[in-house]
Formats: structure tokens, sequence, C-alpha cells
């Protein structure tokens, strides 16, 4: 699969892109958790707190990234030329997921280590259910990121790709406080992507799970979303 | 191929109407004004954009399922190469959609682009990018090459080398259709011209037919204070052009028109017969399409 093969190498060969996706988070994470390093939040260790928020928030900011180069793609007419081939749609948005994870992973275990180097301790059971529910988690994010880039002016992508996730992580409870956590809008909360990602981080911390309903959540939005992207795609490619 | 093809954007008409059939290893070049239905045509041919009315079929079946069986190669206006990839890399990708491509660098070097297959695609210049856009769209040798003014932007010299390796190409049976609003182009290297005006075919065949088509000869002639109306419904005349003293009429039968117009107008002074250029035809038959639309414009009202 030479499209596989040359959608990573182009995300590798974007060096400043990909260093400063990895590098965010993790500034972010020693930035605030190094001084933190003994205090406890809502009952847990600060580091371990900070660092599964850190993992949510930067794996979002990947998994939406390639939207940015499939804007740029787009600008440039190849989306256009790659309509025009044999390849399927479906081939290159398998691509294009791979590459999303392609960055998100690196996130996750780039952060895990810096939470491990100020104390945090998992076993390796935790770890790999840890990173398993986040990666099921994105996957909303990612076709997310497909249709803000092939619908989105490349200029305003930016601001785009960074206000959704902003208000997707405010919502689903990212930045340590929730707007409800009970009644209506508690309900209507609990319907994010983004909700289920934080309790993902939470099931490291002893608490929440994951019930039916994330998956639910999960595979519904990434389903109701594919339909929208290759409406969005085919919108991007029949007009320039 | 094109059959009652209709495209409009909004109240503006693009394309109207459109029989076309294009029989395998004829090179054929659409050849219009900017703005004619060119680009518009060539998407529709592609499934790019769908059409309002009509069907598009490509060796029997539609636009997407051409496209999908690798039979279609197309060079698009728009379609820069593909960033953080060598040349030889992006054409190496390209070639691996395709069920039966070409070796990679044969195609590189039929298109001159060898020399700089190594080159990260985005540093070319303007005439190595549009190489590797023609090597992109070779490589998967297909049978149909659709090519949207592939020479567009290129100095002489590249004009020349691209047509070159066009003929190579061509040698080998494919059917090409390509667009372009340079004649001299499409005099030299197609075996027929399409010449479409607002959205419409108003001439079809070999260069020589579309010249004798517009009218193969006009006459010049100084005729103070004509009326135009009465010298364009003299036998012969296609058209009419008043510049100051001087007309200039477009004739099917230039003969005839002499005759008539010496017989109508004895005063008639200077006159000149020239044979017809490609150029007065094109001129003649797009104008000619704008007075038509004109009056019909007009006659709606």
């Amino acid at each position: 699969m030479i499209h596989f093969r040359y959608e990573i190498l182009r995300t590798l060969r974007n060096r400043v892109f990909y260093a400063l996706t990895l590098a965010l988070p993790l500034v972010l994470f020693y930035s605030v958790a190094s001084g933190q390093r003994h205090a406890t939040f809502n009952g847990t260790a600060f580091p371990l707190y900070f660092m599964t928020a850190m993992a949510v928030y930067g794996a979002m900011y990947a998994v939406v990234a390639p939207g940015a180069r499939i804007a740029r793609d787009r600008s440039r007419g190849w989306l256009r030329q790659l309509r025009i081939t044999p390849l399927r749609a479906g081939t290159d948005f398998a691509a294009k997921a791979a590459s999303a994870y392609l960055l998100a992973l690196p996130t996750l275990v780039l952060l895990f280590l810096a939470g491990a180097s100020l104390g945090v301790r998992l076993d390796a059971g935790q770890w790999l259910e840890l990173t398993g529910l986040l990666a099921a988690g994105l996957a909303p994010f990612v076709v997310m990121g497909f249709i803000l880039g092939y619908l989105v002016p490349v200029d305003a992508l930016a601001a785009a790709l960074g206000g959704v996730v902003v208000l997707f992580a405010l919502l689903g409870g990212v930045f340590g406080f929730q707007l409800a956590t009970s009644g209506p809008l508690f309900d209507v909360l609990k319907c994010l992507p983004s909700y289920w990602l934080v309790q993902a981080g939470k099931t490291a911390l002893g608490g929440g799970g994951w019930p039916l309903q994330a998956w639910i959540v999960v595979v519904v939005w990434t389903v109701a979303l594919i339909p929208a992207a290759a409406l969005a795609y085919r919108r991007a490619t029949s007009r320039v | 191929m094109l059959s009652g093809l209709a495209k409009s954007y909004g109240l503006v008409r693009a394309v109207g109407r459109m029989d076309l059939v294009i029989a395998p290893g004829e090179t054929v070049a659409l050849l219009g004004p900017n703005g004619a239905g060119k680009t518009t045509t060539i998407d529709m041919m592609l499934g790019l954009t769908r059409p309002d009315e009509g069907t598009v079929s490509i060796f029997g079946v539609p636009p997407a399922e051409a496209v999908q069986n690798g039979w279609v190669g197309a060079m698009l206006q728009t379609g820069a190469p593909l960033d953080h990839l060598t040349v030889r890399e992006l054409v190496r990708l390209m070639a691996s959609y395709y069920p039966h491509p070409l070796a990679v660098d044969e195609v590189l070097r039929v298109t001159g682009a060898f020399d700089f297959a190594g080159q990260r695609t985005t540093n070319l210049s303007g005439g190595q990018a549009q190489r590797v856009r023609f090597a992109s769209a070779l490589v998967g040798d297909p049978d149909l090459l659709l090519l949207d003014e592939p020479t567009a932007g290129i100095d002489v010299e590249g004009r020349r080398d691209f047509w070159q390796a066009m003929r190579a190409v061509t040698d080998r049976g494919k059917t090409v259709l390509f667009a372009t609003h340079y004649l001299e182009e499409a005099d030299a290297y197609a075996d027929r011209i399409v010449l479409i005006a607002r959205g419409e075919i108003v001439a079809d065949g070999p260069a020589t037919e579309i010249k004798a088509q517009a009218g193969s000869r006009s006459i010049r002639a100084t005729l103070p204070g004509v009326d135009v109306e009465a010298l364009r419904v003299l036998p012969g005349v296609r058209n009419v052009q008043r510049h100051g003293d001087a007309v200039l009429l477009s004739c099917a039968d230039a003969d005839a028109a002499l005759v008539a117009l010496l017989a109508a107008f004895p005063g008639a002074r200077d006159i000149e017969v020239t044979g017809g250029s490609l150029e007065e035809a094109f001129l003649e038959l797009t104008a000619a399409d704008v007075d038509a639309s004109r009056r019909s414009t007009e006659a709606a009202r």
C-alpha cells in the first residue's frame, strides 16, 4: 500500500508540524504539573489527573491535525486530481485516519512517560486500557478533522480546528470541571464523545469506567460523521 | 461521448446542449476563448461536475466507472503536485493507483522530468511542475487523456517540449482531448478542432475545414456611410464589420459576394480579397455567436 506509506511519510516529513504537535501538550504538562507534583485534585494525585487531561487534549489536537493537510491538498487542487484516479475515497480516508493516529499515539506515549517521570505509577493493564479507550474515543474527532479540512477555507482552518477541539474539550470536562453534574444539561453532555474521553482518562484514576453508553456515543458519532465527511469530500472536489 | 450536455451556474449557462462524439485514437482540441465552457466540459467528462442535463459516456460507461477502471488520465488546470514528496515518489504514488501502470522511470524520461526526479515537489519551477503533472496523468497508461490547458503559463520552449512528448504518447494510439485557447497549438497538434463559444460548439472538424466553414476569405472595401445590414444580406456574406469608412465582409463564398457587392454598391473602392487564417475563423465564429446570442436576447425582450 504505497498510498498508506506515503501518507505517513508526508506526516513525518512535515517535521516542524509533527514536533510541535508532540511537544505542545508535553510542555503544558511539565510547566503546570512539575510544580504541583505532590498536590491532589478531586482526590487524586495532581500529576496523574493532569497527565490524563493533557493526554485527552493533546490527542484531540493530534487527530484533527490531518484536516490541515487535507485543506492544503485541496487548495493545491490535489484532491480533485486524486478523485480522477482509481483510488477509492475510502482508502484515502483510511490512510488519513492512520496518519491521524500516528500523531496521536506518540502524543499519548510521551505524556505517559512524562507522567511516569513525575511519579505516576499504573500497572501495564491500566496503561493499555487507558491507551485503548482513548484511541477508541478519538475516532469521531478524526472524522471531524476530515470534514473541517474539506469544507473550511485554508486561512480559517487553524482557528476552526482549534475552536472545535477547545469547545468539545470544555463541554466534555477536559479542563477539570463539568458544566453540569446532573439534570438535562448533564444528559446532553453525556452524549458528547469528549465527555467519554475524559471518562476514559478517569478509568486510570480508578473511577468512572466505560459503560455501554460510552461505546454507543462514540460509535454513533463516528458512524454519523462518516457520510457527512463523504459529502464534504464530494463538495470539495466538484468545484474549486 | 457527450450527448445533450448542459450545465448552469445560477443564471449563467456554462455549457448548453453539447453533443460530441470522439473516436478512439483521435486527438481533439477543444478550442475557445476564456469562459467558453472548456473547463466545465472537461470537469463533466471526468465526473467532477454533474451535468444538469445530458450524459457523458467514456468507452461506453459513465465517467466515474471509466475513472475507476483506470482508463482516464487528466491534467487539470489547478493541480499543484503533492508536497512533502519527491517527484519520483509522487509519480510512483500515482502509478500505484492504476491496474497496469507504465514504468515510472520511463514516464519521467518521456516527460523530461527525469533530471529533477529526486527533488521535492515544492521546489519546482512552473515548467517543471507542468512536466510532473503530465507524468502523473500519463503513468497510469490511460486510454483517454484529458488535458485542460496543459501549456498555460509555460514558455515557448517548454510548450514545444511538451507537445513533442505528447506526440510520442499519441503515437501509441491514445485518445486525447485537450482544451486550449492557443490557436497554433490546436492547429499544429490536433487531428480535429472543436471550437466552442458560450458553451456551445460553433464549429467542428479538421483545421482546414474550420477555416472554410468560417468563410474561407474576406473582402475589405472602402464604402463610406454604407448600411451594414444591407451588406449583411448580400449573397455569400457571413458577417460584416465596419471600421470607419472601411468594411470587412467575412464570406462563405467570396466570389459571389464580390459580384453582388459591386452590383449593389458600384462606389466601392480599394477592394481587397484575402484568404482566411485560422485566427480569423476563430474570431469570426466566436464573434458570430456573440451576435447571435445578443440578437436572441433582444428578441426575447
